[in-house]
């Protein structure tokens, strides 16, 4: 994995701060050309990985980079899933097996599984499973993508519920179909190390908050330290400057002295602060990205 | 008590999740409960917690401390008052009860046991409304006349009714479903309106239910306040919840996100802030639980429930059956000023102050 990542909750509308500042994100960057315009930047400061929620217009950046292979050779995807909200969304509408349905093959065998009265098989279960996989995946289609998230809301739903028998099914589904590494960002690091570790995956790599002051840290600041020092870990760090509490020296200073973490995983909307961050990372973590 | 012994009862979308961050809690023993076929065979055939399909069934058998129960809202009172004839805790997601007269009879049955009894009201546990009242009560900005209670989102974008969510006589519709968010918190900073006008329940793309609200309360010793509430509005991405008083002192304004002081004079009760502008952020305002699923207020709330049953408290720390019951007989008010058109409850006019004379040179 590069050691800098670029993330993009900036360009959906999500700030954890300040509703107004999300809204006035939303509206810069409502149109593909803005989007591309700071992965542009990103991209010619060294930043070759985009870890991006599979949301529908990451569609459209995919078709751009495809579209441009000489621009955006070394260009590749970190593909997040799911996108939480399109499904919370349908089972508002629809409920929860209806919402389903909705999202299977029309008239496939598994349409009409959810729509019998017989209980579902454990086989059927897995072929839902991997048909959403599939869905949120197509997007992604002609582009690198080695390494597949998926979503801290989907993580740590399943890990409270201990339906971590999903992530078994996951980790399987992406490495024999899509020659990648499967990974999971959660707000629960220590917890989640665990449970993936009884499901016999070693060494996962792992996207958790991670910075100095221990802010969103669930399960401790010292189990996470633990769990680092360890090496049962690949660790991306997420919230490294924690919201803006951190400056960036001392935020990346920090992390770059951590065992474990390999990669860190940032947004940003101005150049200054995406060639900023790069300098930082280069000059604690090293140059090679 | 080593352990809690918890149920959650309706693995629906708020189910799920109360059953997701109820289950990780190291001091409970969980067990969960769905009408649905389907939520059962799934669940059972991959987790090890044990499921009920049956709620009756599930309480004759299982040894329970606590129950959480999140199903459609018509189903709240009946199976409220099961869990507390089993001397069951009992924390229910809102609203409450469609009826209040049931929200007071089980409040007064959950006292009269000494059972904790808690409703959701998750705001109540977001850092950034928390300093709003901490503020409030420190009489920040005088005397608070003019508040603004607004809720807005994605909810209902096109006509279709398929769940019990744009049901009415389930306890569906952005009353329940929305308004009452911002309602809850009115109540808490300032108690139950005298009188209710100026309603209406819109429907936009709903059928069977209303899809936006506008309401006016009125507080005789407190503020007027408006409600805007309106969840088939795309332009949010999900649930936003904001309040604004205007005060003789200054302003507050808060979201899930943040709370905005401004002073215009310092006061002697706040020795840390100063006269304009001081913004605090959730962020800073709320410490980490056990368990993080979807924002820090969602588990703040089932671990005190949980602490609460634990110590063998008597009551709720915050959200009882009574003031849930509050915000049930406020929302009663308001379908009964929208349907009537005739106000509800009584306002005691203030004293109407004497014209005084003016010539044009004598002001």
């Amino acid at each position: 994995m590069d050691k800098l990542l670029f993330g993009d909750n900036q360009f959906f509308g999500i700030n954890h701060m300040s509703e107004e500042k999300a809204r006035a994100q939303a509206m810069r960057f409502q149109h593909t050309d803005a989007i591309m315009d700071v992965l542009d930047v990103a991209y010619d400061a060294g930043i070759r990985t985009f870890m991006c929620t599979t949301h529908d217009r990451i569609a459209e950046i995919a078709k751009r980079v495809k579209a441009d292979p000489a621009r955006y050779d070394g260009f590749q995807f970190y593909p997040c899933m799911p996108y939480a909200h399109k499904y919370a969304n349908a089972v508002t509408e629809h409920g929860m097996v209806g919402a389903l349905r909705e999202f299977m093959p029309k008239d496939g065998l598994l349409a009409t599984a959810l729509t019998g009265t017989k209980a579902l098989a454990t086989k059927e279960v897995d072929g839902i499973a991997k048909v959403l996989i599939d869905m949120e995946m197509k997007m992604f289609e002609g582009t690198k993508a080695p390494v597949i998230f998926i979503q801290n809301v989907f993580t740590d739903l399943l890990l409270g519920m201990g339906f971590t028998r999903a992530f078994r099914i996951f980790d399987e589904h992406i490495r024999a179909n899509y020659d990648a590494e499967p990974a999971y960002i959660t707000m629960n690091m220590p917890m989640l190390l665990d449970a993936l570790e009884n499901e016999g995956i070693e060494r996962p790599i792992i996207c958790s908050n991670i910075n100095k002051i221990g802010f969103r840290m669930s399960g401790g600041f010292d189990a996470y330290l633990d769990a680092l020092k360890s090496g049962r870990v690949r660790a991306v760090a997420m919230s490294v400057y924690a919201s803006g509490a951190i400056p960036a020296d001392e935020a990346i200073h920090w992390i770059s002295e951590l065992p474990g973490v390999e990669s860190l995983v940032f947004g940003a909307s101005s150049a200054g602060n995406i060639r900023g961050t790069k300098a930082l990372v280069d000059r604690y973590m090293g140059a090679a990205t | 008590m080593t352990k809690v012994k918890t149920a959650v009862v309706g693995l629906g979308k708020m189910g799920l999740s109360h059953f997701s961050m109820i289950n990780a809690h190291p001091d409970v023993d969980a067990v969960a409960c769905d009408g649905s076929g389907f939520m059962v065979d799934v669940l059972s055939r991959n987790i090890s917690t044990p499921i009920y399909k049956d709620y009756t069934d599930m309480l004759a058998r299982e040894p329970l401390d606590a129950v959480v129960i999140a199903t459609p809202s018509r189903m709240h009172a009946p199976m409220v008052q099961a869990a507390l004839e089993k001397n069951c805790h009992v924390f229910c997601e809102k609203p409450f009860c469609l009826d209040w007269a049931d929200s007071l009879r089980l409040s007064e049955l959950a006292t009269s046991k000494g059972l904790v009894a808690q409703v959701g009201y998750h705001y109540r546990y977001v850092g950034a409304f928390q300093e709003m009242k901490r503020l409030i009560e420190a009489g920040a900005i005088g005397r608070i006349t003019h508040v603004l209670a607004e809720a807005y989102g994605p909810v209902v974008m096109r006509p279709k009714r398929t769940t019990w969510r744009t049901d009415k006589a389930e306890g569906g519709g952005c009353l329940y479903d929305y308004a009452a968010h911002p309602l809850n918190l009115l109540n808490w900073f300032f108690g139950s309106p005298d009188q209710v006008i100026g309603s209406h329940l819109g429907q936009i793309f709903s059928e069977g239910t209303d899809d936006e609200v506008f309401s006016t309360l009125r507080w005789n010793d407190g503020p007027t306040a408006q409600l805007s509430v309106n969840w088939s509005d795309e332009s949010h991405r999900k649930m936003s919840t904001k309040i604004s008083l205007i005060g003789t002192n200054g302003r507050i304004y808060a979201d899930r996100q943040e709370c905005q002081l401004y002073l215009r004079k310092p006061v002697d009760s706040l020795p840390d802030h100063g006269a304009g502008w001081t913004v605090k952020y959730t962020t800073e305002l709320t410490d980490d639980r056990w368990f993080y699923l979807r924002g820090e207020e969602y588990s703040g709330q089932l671990d005190e429930f949980i602490n609460a049953v634990k110590n063998g408290e008597k009551g709720a720390r915050q959200n009882s059956f009574a003031s849930a019951t509050e915000t049930d007989q406020t929302m009663a008010m308001i379908i009964e000023n929208a349907e009537t058109g005739l106000s509800v409850g009584e306002a005691r006019a203030a004293a109407p102050q004497a014209r005084k004379k003016r010539s044009w040179f004598g002001r």
